[in-house]
């Protein structure tokens, strides 16, 4: 079995508590059940399911850290990982950054978890896969997508007195679909907690159209261009950058939020002022488990404000070293908009290009966060307000702390999952000016 | 190299939930065990008679206990210490001509049989989908052997003290020599695998690698400018004696720069990155527009896996991996005709599993399959792919060119990049040598920033150091250099190979690929190699 009941977890992390000869000792245990569907060239490629259980102990001696993990749960094993960390403990170096367990602390649930979604079977998985194919093949195209599905508990405590339990579900879907003659590529993506947001059925229809919409792509030249980005394109942008938001790169002069001659830059102006980013576990729609690795409690959190950096994220360690409050690190960004969709945005659009997503995104420059990566799946020349044709795709360079000072008009957010961010997102599709692309690709 | 999973493996400042996600976290002297090779045997046995009872035609049994250690520090502290084991048993069957995979962490006899009849349930129930039925190309069963790493100190038997230490020194030596920062790491991994197959293989293999990367930055605080300067160790399939430095195994380079082939000296390197860190703070930027690139061992190995090794992977050529990592530019087409000139006359391109001290140097591959070389571009020509078992007909190969990896006991295995590598240049010539002919280039040195289209044309490549290269001498160091390349093109405008004297490689740790993702190790070897007319981008920006 690998989810357990909030009861059953506290009555395992009761006993490891209590088994702890330590100064302190913080558990944590974790199950999940992943299933997933593979599909490459019409046909389905592989599919599986993962199930896992695992218990941390990590206990300390002063300042010596112990850490072990086991996945059984007898009263023997038990003893086994707790004897086992504090046998690491006392043999480990002291570590001069030692933080003590947190105090009790006071998390409130969130809706993370969707019943439908950890009800999904292997029958609903291959008819997603056939949901995808069959249209597909219908239309002379190929399908290659795959879908994930997880549901999972999370619990802690520690000899503080401190305990946490939530349960979570998960869905994340992408699909490419390409012409058989490989001229036009079109992509979607979906993730959502409650699966009862998703329908492969209807998901399918927009890499369809944009794989039939991209055929015989023209070239443009390479520039700095008005660009629509629909939300998946400037999630990896956005996200990527978050990586600066830590205040001690900042404070160690190493991020792009580091000030000439010391400290940070929370307070000052560095984006546009219609830039408001923030993380809530709560956020509707983007929730997120109200505590983060360390066990701290997630609560909102400005991080931009009308274009001024409200908060770094100070970790315990450095929030005492620099006599500032700690914060929890976030498990969503959410970026706040309007109302527009990205065709609305299109619609108000004289010249420009939309981007359906961008792909392969790394750091170039730390120092300004200059990022490269390339525009895949669907990019089209808009003209008077009109989407008129496709063109090929291009390598961008672009800051995105730049792109969020050139910002023209923002849409509404939806909901967004990256496979190379820890953090659900809630991204509004964004039109900017003088976007920086830098070469052509051929690749389609 | 999969962000995550590097995150992940280094902790990131991170708390206890963020374990690593390859297994349980177990004691140091855990690491240096292993499995009897007769119990191995016996619950292969025991899977294989029940797959083939299930009604299998084909069955392989991967027994799989991979051990990983990582200890990370900065300055003068160790900030974690990290030991984890994952054993078990992964089961992949061929049922009505279908694939079936199941696997199990428990390796009781029961659970081993259990996992067997799971996989031909699951081949089974997916043959209803199946358009083609699996074609295995051939292969003779090897009976009882074994393979290991030709290791001369295995890394996990070395107290964590001595390697702390070490890192330590390194630490030390670049405060000392006037770092702002740096952060160290010793990766260490043991993959105990052992392999058995209704064909009649029994495969046991110990394959051990290792990687320390370090990290050193500068600051100017008045300017708030700010570098960096990654060491230029190549992760290895090695032992610790990668970690004792030798004299016969240092390049000099430009700027007082070491290479290193087969063994690393971390303190010296530490010290000069520091002094190179510094010396970035202050070096020009360079002018936009086309040069001769001189590109280093230790940074070319990069974009030979991006432009060629990724590329050549057959799965993504048929298109397998369309929905993830992209397909490929180098179609079937293009390999049919003979005649597509992937690089100049001069480009010979390799996949080897074989080389000494490589990362995917192994004895046989997830399928059983004994490794070994072939020639993917000859003399500019594109001549083959990487295949497996189940795709080798398709390139009209009559066996595979052993190729599949599986990270973990519990994944699928399936096709992955083996080591790709240019050879070197026939004529007698050294990286000074190749210097002097270039009128107006860059040299550079150590891998940066990464990225390409998903049908791996359009590439961008940055690195650690850049030199200006002035009428045949190294004149300065300049900065914000990044190369913009169209493959075909590039491969093409190689104009001249460094000799056999000057042949290094470099290699990736965490190279991902697949959904789920799965992570494999490749080294790419290379001498020093001239490409001219390349199209060089100035990456410095304001923030105003």
């Amino acid at each position: 079995m690998s989810i357990y009941s909030e009861q059953e977890a506290k009555a395992i992390l009761d006993k490891v508590i209590a088994l702890s000869k330590a100064d302190e000792c913080t558990a944590t245990l974790g199950g999940s059940i992943d299933g997933n569907i593979r599909y490459a060239r019409n046909a389905v490629s592989t599919s599986g399911i993962v199930t896992d259980t695992q218990l941390g102990v990590q206990v300390a001696f002063g300042k010596r850290v112990g850490v072990a993990t086991i996945n059984e749960f007898d009263d023997a094993s038990l003893a086994k990982v707790v004897a086992r960390a504090e046998e690491l403990a006392r043999l480990a170096p002291e570590n001069p950054e030692f933080m003590p367990a947190i105090d009790k602390q006071d998390y409130k649930a969130t809706k993370t978890y969707s019943e439908k979604t950890a009800a999904i079977t292997p029958e609903f998985r291959a008819q997603v896969a056939a949901d995808s194919i069959g249209p597909c093949k219908a239309d002379k195209l190929v399908a290659a997508g795959f879908l994930a599905d997880s549901q999972g508990f999370s619990a802690i405590a520690n000899s503080k007195g401190n305990f946490g339990y939530q349960k979570t579900t998960n869905v994340d879907f992408t699909c490419t679909v390409r012409t058989e003659d490989g001229t036009g590529s079109g992509w979607v993506a979906r993730n959502v907690a409650d699966v009862e947001r998703f329908d492969a059925k209807s998901e399918i229809k927009v890499a369809i159209d944009k794989a039939k919409r991209s055929r015989d792509a023209k070239a443009l030249e390479p520039g700095k261009y008005t660009v629509i980005m629909e939300p998946a394109a400037t999630a990896g942008l956005v996200s990527f950058m978050m990586f600066g938001f830590d205040a001690r790169q900042a404070d160690e002069g190493r991020s792009f939020l580091s000030k000439k001659g010391g400290g940070n830059k929370i307070g000052e102006q560095v984006y546009d002022p219609r830039v408001t980013i923030y993380a809530d576990p709560t956020e509707a729609g983007a929730e997120v488990l109200p505590w983060d690795n360390d066990g701290m409690a997630r609560s909102r959190m400005p991080i931009i404000s009308k274009g001024k950096v409200e908060n770094l994220r100070y970790s315990r360690y450095w929030a005492k070293n620099k006599e500032k409050p700690a914060t929890a690190m976030p498990g969503n960004l959410i970026m706040v908009g309007g109302d527009k969709s990205t065709m609305d945005l299109v619609k108000s659009t004289r010249k420009g290009i939309l981007v359906t997503r961008t792909w392969y995104i790394r750091m170039v420059d730390p120092q300004t966060v200059l990022l490269t990566g390339l525009t895949r799946d669907g990019t089209f020349y808009v003209e008077n307000g009109e989407v008129k044709y496709p063109i090929k795709n291009f390598r961008f360079n672009e800051s995105p702390v730049i792109m969020l000072n050139n910002i023209e008009e923002i849409g509404k957010p939806v909901r967004v999952g990256d496979d190379e961010s820890p953090f659900v997102m809630m991204i509004p599709p964004m039109k900017i000016r003088d976007f920086t692309f830098t070469s052509l690709s051929d690749a389609v | 190299m999969e962000r995550r999973d590097f995150l992940k493996a280094t902790g990131a400042g991170l708390g206890i939930a963020l374990l690593p996600a390859w297994g349980r976290v177990v004691a140091a002297d855990v690491l240096t065990t292993k499995i009897d090779v007769a119990l191995k045997k016996r619950l292969a046995d025991t899977a294989l008679a029940a797959a083939k009872d299930g009604g299998a035609t084909y069955c392989d049994v991967r027994i799989g206990r991979y051990l990983r250690q990582f200890i990370v520090t900065r300055e003068d502290r160790v900030q974690n210490v990290v030991n984890t084991e994952s054993t078990g048993i992964g089961v992949r069957v061929i049922a009505n001509g279908t694939w079936g995979f199941a696997a199990s962490g428990d390796l009781s006899a029961d659970s081993v049989a259990r996992a067997a009849r799971q996989a031909v349930a699951i081949a089974k129930a997916n043959s209803r989908l199946t358009i083609e039925p699996v074609q295995l190309a051939e292969t003779k069963g090897v009976g009882e052997v074994s393979w290991a790493t030709p290791i001369e100190r295995n890394a996990m038997e070395v107290p964590v003290k001595e390697k702390v230490e070490l890192l330590l020194a390194a630490n030390a030596a670049a405060m000392k020599a006037g770092a702002s920062f740096i952060n160290s790491t010793l990766f260490q991994v043991n993959e105990q695998k052992y392999f058995a197959s209704t064909d009649g293989s029994y495969i046991d293999q110990d394959i051990h690698r290792i990687w320390a990367p370090v990290n050193v930055t500068a600051i100017d605080k008045a300017s708030g400018k700010f570098r960096a300067r990654a060491g230029l160790s190549s992760p290895m399939g090695m032992g610790y004696e990668y970690l004792v430095p030798k004299k016969e195994h240092k390049v000099e380079m430009p700027g007082g720069t070491i290479g290193y082939t087969h063994s690393y000296d971390i303190v010296e390197d530490a010290a000069i990155a520091a002094r190179q860190a510094q010396e970035k703070l202050k070096a020009p930027s360079v002018k936009p527009g086309k040069y001769d690139l001189v590109l280093d061992p230790a940074h070319l190995w990069l974009t030979i896996h991006e432009s060629v090794g990724h590329p050549l992977e057959l799965d993504r050529v048929l298109g397998y991996e369309a929905n993830y990592a992209g397909t490929s530019f180098a179609t079937l087409d293009k390999w049919k005709s003979k005649d597509f000139k992937y690089g100049s006359d001069k480009v010979t391109l390799f996949a080897d599993k074989l080389q000494p001290h490589s990362l995917g140097a192994v004895g046989y591959d997830d399928e059983g399959i004994k490794t070994k070389r072939w020639d993917l571009v000859k003399d500019g020509i594109l001549v083959n792919y990487q295949a497996i078992r189940d795709q080798a007909h398709i390139i009209g190969e009559k066996e595979s060119q052993g190729c599949c990896y599986a990270d973990s006991w519990s994944s699928v295995q399936f096709q992955r990049m083996a080591n790709v590598s240019l050879a070197p240049g026939k004529q007698k010539l050294v990286p000074a040598d190749m210097v002097k002919n270039v009128a107006n280039g860059i040299y550079i040195i150590g891998a940066g920033s990464f990225s390409i289209d998903q049908q791996r044309y359009n590439a961008q490549f940055g690195g650690q150091l850049f030199y200006e290269i002035k009428d045949g001498k190294v004149t300065q160091m300049i900065e914000d250099v990044a190369y913009q390349i169209r493959t075909p093109e590039f491969w093409n405008a190689c104009s001249a190979i460094c000799d056999e004297s000057d042949y290094r490689i470099g290699g990736s740790f965490f190279d991902g690929k697949g959904e789920p993702s799965q992570v494999s190790a490749v080294s790419h070897g290379s001498s020093t190699a001239r490409f001219d007319g390349i199209n060089v981008i100035n990456t410095a920006r304001s923030l105003g």
